[in-house]
């Protein structure tokens, strides 16, 4: 069953086009990786999901009901933390833990009181005093320890330290076993890899790939290192070869996955004395898809020129 | 979605907004019933007769007197008609100033800080921060309505009866009312909390400014400004309440627009346009205190041009005053000319204290404005460059010191220029130039101050624009009662000479000057030692 459902979403700021035509569909249960270069668009489209901001067009759909009319109903089941986390100055970190959930409606004090430890937050300083993680902190405890059925994150450990990144790590996998899902916007991609069960890329407004990580695995190249008997020959010209280099370890290369197969057919003719691989990581994958967005990018995206 | 749903958790936020401002709402509210309720009797002591006061009413009734404080039933001069005549418009301006302040701080300052956002993403209403916001506003203006009509009231003095006094505090909490609308529809409009700040202050001041320059020319013109209606309530004596229902009315009016801007909006954004700007940093740019000039540009030249039109709305009304006195031998009588100044020229010092107190605001803003930058983290920038912290406080108080002469200048030059085209016999331009320069040394003690607190006590920063509102009413106040000399002396104002009818002397301007560096100088070094946050 989706639980977020997002049709040719496009949004327009003036004369820019922010976002261009955007589906993305999360499942209840699934964590969804939403990934994509700076400005691409992922705060925005995070922003109109909750009702924050007005879609120029395309059908929002949150729990089957519309993000922008029915946001009051949709928000007592959702938890959302921002990348830049801002407080009242004045007001201590355990006032805005129980504000937040309070406006939610849920409250689960044993929560709050294990997240606080597990989080290892001083709630009785000011705001104004904390350390970025540690606003960070604040808005993480006042997710998870409300109820909620749907998680959007947004950049949600970009302070933390790596101690703090494995505690939520926990909770993502907490909540997931509870069957709640999760939209998870980050540009830690080993904690996308980790975490997410499926993974949307996003690129000048637009989505370019989406799929599960085995199925966007498949477009991704795996990085070969091998030694054999008689030196390879021939090798360039086969389908699916990038970026040879000869070294004196042997001959390196990146294989496209689903030319794999033949591409080792093809290499065990000339006797075999070792071979490396790399598995393909996000990381290649998000690159190769980066590649070139520069010069793009200085203009804007989508330009509404 | 449904009405119900656009405004969800409307109390909650309500309540939690209150307890955000628990001091400051209290602050601003005893601190404007304070001044309210301590007038009366101090008129009673000092006017004690109806004579007495008769001649007070003598000296309200020129043109000068009528723009500063605005028409007041002259004829009938009882206590209370005095008070409400000298005393609720200034008043007033106060209360809509803490609506400015209080409804920015809640709106377009919370949204571009990202308080919003968080607040949008729980099950609360679109318009719900808005409302709660507006719904805080509305109670401390009916509290402020409450506490000074009971007040007043209570005060026993027979002139001062319950429906006037109760007219006379909902006035003022009409006309915080009214501000609050003013305010909550500009933090809709521009994408700032400055820009909010800045353009409802410019309809206060301009409200203000045209109700004095219509109260002296046309009064039925006079009911376009907000503030003209105050005067029009004839609080104590006619006792009109429908101008004031009229002010509650419009100030609902603005409330829905500012309702309706929101819910079309985007959050974050304005209805104002912000164009693209430069590509390159322009030289000028390229240093710290270019840094600071340029992002203070746009308030200032706000600034300089309302200073300019203050000064040239009150040089306006001496055309009028000439032709007064002329006409009224009486008055010519009871103000004995005083030595070398001309009748209308003894009027000056009363208008410069307004001139001088309102041009002490933007100098101070643009050295708090080190401060501000400071709390929103933004000096690391700079600090963490090769910047040290003197050549980044030298130039914001290079800038505020300028500021200061610029806005006087400024102020002056429009009153004399005013002036000049509407009298017979002008005022000379060193009369008026000399007499709003006496108090730029004051204004350097005020930046000291300013500077001071930011180098020691940076969260008292603040602090700076209480001391401004107090010095504003001892003078104000002492010019209307003859407080004990050494009142005057708690404000820095209180020692420059009233020229042109007192003699300049060297000696008070030279030693505020000297007070007024080293207290900047302190200031440098307590910055350039402590911590910053
Ligand atoms: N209020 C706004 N007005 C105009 N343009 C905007 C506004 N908000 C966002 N944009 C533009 O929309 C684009 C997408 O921004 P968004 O914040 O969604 O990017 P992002 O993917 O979250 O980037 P990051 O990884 O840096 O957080 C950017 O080009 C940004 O400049
Ligand atoms: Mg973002």
């Amino acid at each position: 069953m989706s639980v977020l459902t997002v049709k040719n979403l496009t949004k327009k700021f003036g004369k820019f086009t922010a976002l261009d035509g955007v589906n993305l569909e999360v499942n209840s249960g699934e964590i969804f990786g939403f990934i994509g270069p700076n400005g691409a668009g992922k705060s925005t489209t995070i922003r109109v999901l909750l009702g924050i901001l007005k879609a120029t067009e395309g059908d929002i759909k949150v729990f089957g009901k519309d993000a922008w009319a029915d946001a009051v109903e949709i928000h007592k089941r959702v938890a959302y933390v921002p990348g830049d986390v801002n407080l009242w100055p004045n007001l201590t970190g355990g006032e805005v833990i129980d504000l937040f959930v309070k406006l939610r409606g849920s409250n689960n004090q044993s929560r709050r009181e294990e997240l606080i430890k597990k989080f290892d937050l001083d709630p009785t300083k000011k705001c104004r005093t904390y350390s970025k993680g540690n606003r960070q902190k604040v808005a993480l405890i006042a997710a998870f320890s409300s109820d909620a059925d749907l998680y959007i994150l947004d950049e949600p450990t970009s302070g933390l330290d790596p101690l703090m990144e494995n505690v939520f790590q926990e909770c993502v996998m907490d909540v997931k076993k509870q069957g709640k899902s999760v939209l998870l916007s980050s540009h830690i991609l080993s904690e996308v890899e980790k975490l997410c069960d499926k993974v949307g890329i996003i690129r000048q407004g637009k989505i370019i790939e989406t799929g599960s990580l085995s199925e966007l695995r498949h477009l991704t190249r795996t990085q070969i290192l091998v030694d054999t008997k008689q030196p390879i020959t021939g090798l360039s010209e086969l389908k699916g070869i990038h970026e040879v280099i000869e070294s004196e370890q042997g001959l390196s290369f990146q294989v496209d996955t689903e030319e794999m197969d033949e591409v080792m057919k093809y290499i065990s003719q000339f006797s075999i004395i070792k071979i490396e691989s790399a598995p393909p990581t996000l990381e290649d994958l998000f690159m190769r898809h980066y590649e070139g967005t520069e010069t793009a990018s200085d203009t804007g995206v989508g330009g509404g020129k | 979605m449904s009405l119900k749903n656009l405004v969800a958790k409307t109390g909650q936020l309500s309540r939690f907004i209150l307890r955000l401002d628990r001091i400051r709402i209290p602050l601003w509210l005893v601190g404007i019933s304070f001044f309210t309720l301590i007038v009366p009797p101090a008129f009673k002591e000092l006017y004690a007769s109806q004579q007495e006061r008769d001649v007070m009413a003598e000296t309200m009734q020129n043109p000068a007197m009528i723009a500063m404080v605005g028409p007041g039933d002259l004829a009938n001069y009882t206590v209370g008609a005095m008070t409400a005549h000298q005393m609720l418009l200034m008043t007033a301006v106060v209360a809509g100033l803490m609506s400015i302040l209080l409804v920015t701080r809640h709106t377009r300052a919370d949204e571009e800080d990202g308080r919003i956002e968080m607040i949008r993403s729980l099950p609360a209403g679109r318009l719900s921060y808005l409302n709660a916001t507006l719904i805080v506003s509305l109670i401390t203006c009916i509290v402020l309505a409450l506490i000074n009509g009971v007040g007043l009231y209570g005060l026993g003095i027979e002139s001062m009866d319950l429906e006037g006094s109760m007219l006379y505090g909902t006035a003022l909490g009409a006309t915080a009312l009214f501000f609050a609308g003013v305010t909550a529809i500009f933090a809709q409009l521009t994408e700032s909390s400055r820009g909010t700040i800045g353009y409802s202050l410019a309809v206060l001041l301009g409200a203000y400014l045209f109700r004095g320059i219509t109260d002296v020319s046309n009064e039925s013109l006079s009911w376009i400004s907000p503030l003209g209606w105050v005067t029009k309530a004839e609080v104590y004596s006619a006792n009109n309440w429908w101008p004031i229902v009229l002010m509650v009315g419009a100030s609902f009016v603005l409330f829905v627009v500012a309702n309706y801007l929101n819910a079309i909006r985007d959050l974050e954004r304005g209805f104002m346009p912000s164009k693209p700007g430069r590509k390159y940093a322009s030289r000028f740019l390229q240093s710290p205190m270019g840094l600071a000039l340029r992002l203070q540009k746009t308030g200032l030249i706000a600034w300089a041009v309302g200073m300019y039109i203050l000064g040239a709305s009150y040089g306006s009304v001496f055309g009028d005053m000439e032709g007064f006195f002329q006409s009224n031998e009486m008055m010519a009588q009871l103000l004995q000319e005083a030595e070398g100044a001309s009748l209308t020229e003894q009027f000056l010092p009363m208008l410069m204290v307004v001139i001088t107190l309102l041009a002490t605001v933007p100098p101070i803003m643009a050295i708090n404005k080190l401060r501000g930058e400071e709390k929103k983290g933004r000096l690391d920038h700079l600090l963490g460059r090769a910047v040290s912290r003197v050549e980044l406080m030298g130039g914001y108080l290079i800038i505020s010191i300028l500021n200061g002469f610029v806005m006087v200048s400024l102020a002056a030059i429009g009153l004399w220029s005013a002036a000049a085209a509407v009298m017979d016999d002008p005022l000379s331009f060193s009369t008026v130039y000399g007499a709003a320069m006496g108090y730029y040394p004051a204004i350097l003690v005020m930046i000291g101050v300013a500077s001071f607190i930011i180098g020691f006590v940076p969260k008292w920063t603040n602090f700076i624009w209480m001391y401004v509102l107090f010095s504003f009413f001892v003078l104000y106040l002492g010019g209307l009662f003859d407080f004990p000399e050494w009142v005057g002396k708690l404000t820095p104002y209180g020692f420059v000479p009233q020229a042109p009818i007192e003699e300049v002397t060297f000696m008070p301007l030279f030693l505020l000057s000297v007070l007024g560096v080293a207290l900047i100088f302190a200031g440098l070094a307590g910055f350039r030692r402590r911590d910053l946050e």
